[in-house]
């Protein structure tokens, strides 16, 4: 059979966002990936500019729908790192048990998308549907099922009722027999290993080539989480482990997010307990001249947030890298040689986040080329940068 | 021959067979609904889904070649139906009915739907469709052979009968064939194979809504993907009761019950395999134990 181009996306059923993968296929094996991304792009870091610092929480919660909390919680982190401050550690503990619980329902949600690109529905199903005791969980203490809006620059937004203290506890323990069950059914299950196992593997050697990161990495061996790495928040105060798996492949990858499952109730636990009373923010009003940077630990790997201020209301300069830009890049290696089958499946085990790795592309539409090449681009931004420096050089 | 055209259009063949399939497939889904803690369709579901869909405009791709494109779905239909009619004569006992060696023509009438859909898809001119075709292709090649070699195992243990109701009449004497270690094998292999040809998980890799968008149907909509739903769902009549007819001593409905649980079950617990492992399942696990049943008969276990 001759050379054919099979197109995954912009729009199809395997994503619910709009990203081009270009396949080459020779019969059903991929000989060559091309990805392209900017069909949404919505110019955050531009329109962050124009926000004050308190409304940017805001905006960047709104980057990404699944992983909702990490960017308000690296941004946080960055203005934090900015002003140089110690935030109170009631407001610490709070921040970590919003992220952790956003681990479990989001790779609750990505076990459950598995599931459907395999066809098999009924896990699909059944872990959306104990996804919702979690989002349950965020309804009593937040208000919200997604977008939490919890953080502040300096501490949180909303102190948790500790009377809601004994449900959560009791709610999270009722998941563990469930997650035991998730366990069972993906590691014991013959037909699930072989559609996954030694599928689309990433070597140790990849990972570090293709800078990936979160559980894309820690399924290679590379024990990668900036949790441990540079801990922030209530993370050094409490008891857990990095997961890592040694097969890299899609199996791996469901081991590792199964497993962290575990790790992320018993952070979430621990946290409850340790919680010390007291205030939750720092009741920030001025921000001095300077840069800071923060990370955080998403569902899907390290989130990177940088931050310049000039000293006005709203910041000079707003960074973000998402995990999904570095790990959707790794597919250029991991598809390639294998069926088409396994592509669909091999492109979701990333748990690729399209909105947050969504870049700028010009397009002429008369002929369909792309105005700027990677030099181009490269340049611009150079001159950005210049522009910026002039600019607070003079302030 | 006006009482053989209403034996095909309303009894048993077309209208009754798809009344009990629609029946089913409203079961199937809404035993997966409860399966997966959905609530599932109403009753009249798959017949609304079926109405809906015959008022829709009918898109033929530019450069498909139309005259195939459009007739594969009902060239696979009527095969189906008559298949069905076949079927459920040799049940019911009604007039004169069948011939020898009707079984080797249902096992022809039964592999047309899958062949007229690989003519009609192709016909599209679709590189999703074309992918999907050669799957079909090769799951066909996979699964027919263990097919036929397990619908031998009835002819042997009966001494060489070729005609459905001489099957079910044997066996009403001398009890059925899965009472025997090679029948049940025989059936064991059967159930599989009328789960690829149902395109049903974990064997609808030519359909793979998640990776070839329906690869297949793809470019089928309207009335015609009406039609080949409903040649889908009188398979899902079709086939289980032939399983019955001939291994089990003919159709009752617990006995269909009995195979369409085992069907809804086993799609909704496994995931789609790939094509490569699903030719290795067959061709080696699968015809292997059709072989062996088949020895079995021959030494009369």
């Amino acid at each position: 059979m001759s050379d054919k181009i099979i197109p995954i996306g912009p729009y199809h059923p395997l994503q619910e966002e709009p990203e081009f993968f270009r396949l080459r296929v020779d019969g059903e094996v991929v000989t060559d990936i091309d990805i392209e991304i900017g069909y949404n792009h919505r110019a955050i870091e531009k329109i962050s500019e124009s926000k004050s610092y308190d409304q940017v929480t805001f905006l960047v919660e709104r980057i990404c729908g699944i992983c909702s909390t990490s960017h308000p919680f690296a941004y946080t982190n960055a203005i934090d790192d900015l002003l140089g401050v110690e935030v109170p550690e009631r407001a610490l503990y709070i921040r970590t048990i919003i992220g952790e619980l956003e681990r479990l329902h989001s790779h609750l949600l990505w076990l459950g998308l598995a599931g459907h690109f395999l066809g098999y529905n009924t896990v699909w199903m059944w872990a959306w549907r104990y996804r919702e005791p979690v989002l349950d969980i965020f309804e009593r203490i937040t208000g919200n099922r997604q977008h939490y809006a919890m953080f502040k620059p300096g501490g949180i937004r909303r102190d948790l009722d500790e009377a809601d203290f004994p449900w959560i506890k009791k709610t999270l323990k009722s998941l563990i027999p469930k997650f035991d069950m998730f366990k069972g059914a993906v590691i014991d299950d013959p037909v699930i290993r072989a559609r996954t196992e030694g599928v689309g593997v990433l070597t140790k050697q990849d990972v570090h080539d293709y800078a990936c990161v979160g559980p894309t990495a820690r399924a290679s061996g590379v024990a990668m989480d900036v949790r441990k790495d540079d801990p922030y928040a209530a993370y050094g105060k409490v008891e857990w482990k990095v997961i890592t798996q040694q097969g890299g492949g899609v199996f791996a990858k469901a081991v590792v997010r199964i497993l962290e499952l575990y790790e992320s109730t018993n952070i979430i636990l621990q946290c409850l307990d340790k919680m010390p009373k007291g205030p939750i923010d720092l009741n920030i009003k001025d921000m001095p001249a300077g840069e800071g940077i923060g990370r955080h630990e998403a569902p899907r790997g390290e989130v990177f947030h940088y931050v310049m201020s000039d000293g006005g209301n709203s910041p000079a300069r707003h960074k973000v890298r998402a995990p999904s830009y570095m790990n959707i890049a790794s597919n250029k290696k991991a598809v390639i040689g294998e069926t088409i089958s396994d592509a669909t499946i091999i492109l979701a085990a990333v748990d690729p986040c399209y909105c947050c790795t969504e870049r700028m592309a010009v397009v002429d539409y008369k002929t369909g080329k792309k105005v700027f090449d990677g030099q181009d681009l490269i340049r611009l931004s150079q001159e950005k940068t210049e522009r910026l420096r002039q600019k607070t050089k003079n302030r | 021959m006006l009482k053989h055209l209403f034996n095909f259009i309303i009894f048993p063949g077309f209208l009754f067979t798809a009344v009990v399939g629609l029946a089913a497939s409203w079961i199937d889904r809404k035993v997966t609904a409860r399966v997966q803690w959905r609530v599932g369709p109403p009753w009249y579901q798959p017949l609304a889904d079926l109405v809906k869909l015959s008022i829709k405009e009918i898109t033929i791709p530019k450069n498909a070649s139309k005259v195939v494109f459009l007739l594969a779905p009902l060239f696979g239909l009527s095969a189906v139906i008559l298949a069905a009619t076949f079927i459920w004569q040799a049940n019911i006992q009604l007039g004169a009915s069948g011939f020898t060696g009707d079984i080797v023509v249902i096992l022809y009438l039964l592999t047309l739907p899958a062949i007229a859909l690989i003519l009609g898809s192709s016909a599209s001119g679709n590189p999703l469709a074309s992918l999907g075709v050669s799957r079909e292709i090769k799951l066909m090649l996979a699964y027919e052979l263990p097919f036929i070699i397990c619908i031998i195992v009835p002819i042997i243990k009966s001494s060489g009968f070729l005609k459905m109701t001489d099957l079910i009449a044997f066996q009403a004497i001398n009890g059925v064939f899965v009472s025997n270690i090679s029948g049940i094998l025989a059936i064991l292999v059967a159930v599989f194979c009328m789960q690829a040809k149902l395109g049903l998980v974990p064997f609808d890799m030519a359909e793979a809504e998640t990776e070839i968008m329906g690869g297949i149907y793809i470019e089928y909509s309207g009335i015609l993907l009406a039609v080949l739903k409903l040649t889908k769902t009188i398979m899902m009549v079709a086939l289980p009761v032939f399983l019955s007819s001939i291994f089990w001593g003919g159709f009752s409905v617990w006995k269909y019950v009995v195979l369409l649980v085992v069907m809804i079950l086993m799609r909704n617990t496994n995931p789609r395999v790939r094509i490569d492992q699903a030719l290795r399942f067959f061709w080696y696990r699968m015809t292997s134990l059709a072989i062996i049943a088949v020895l079995l008969a021959t030494l009369g276990m």
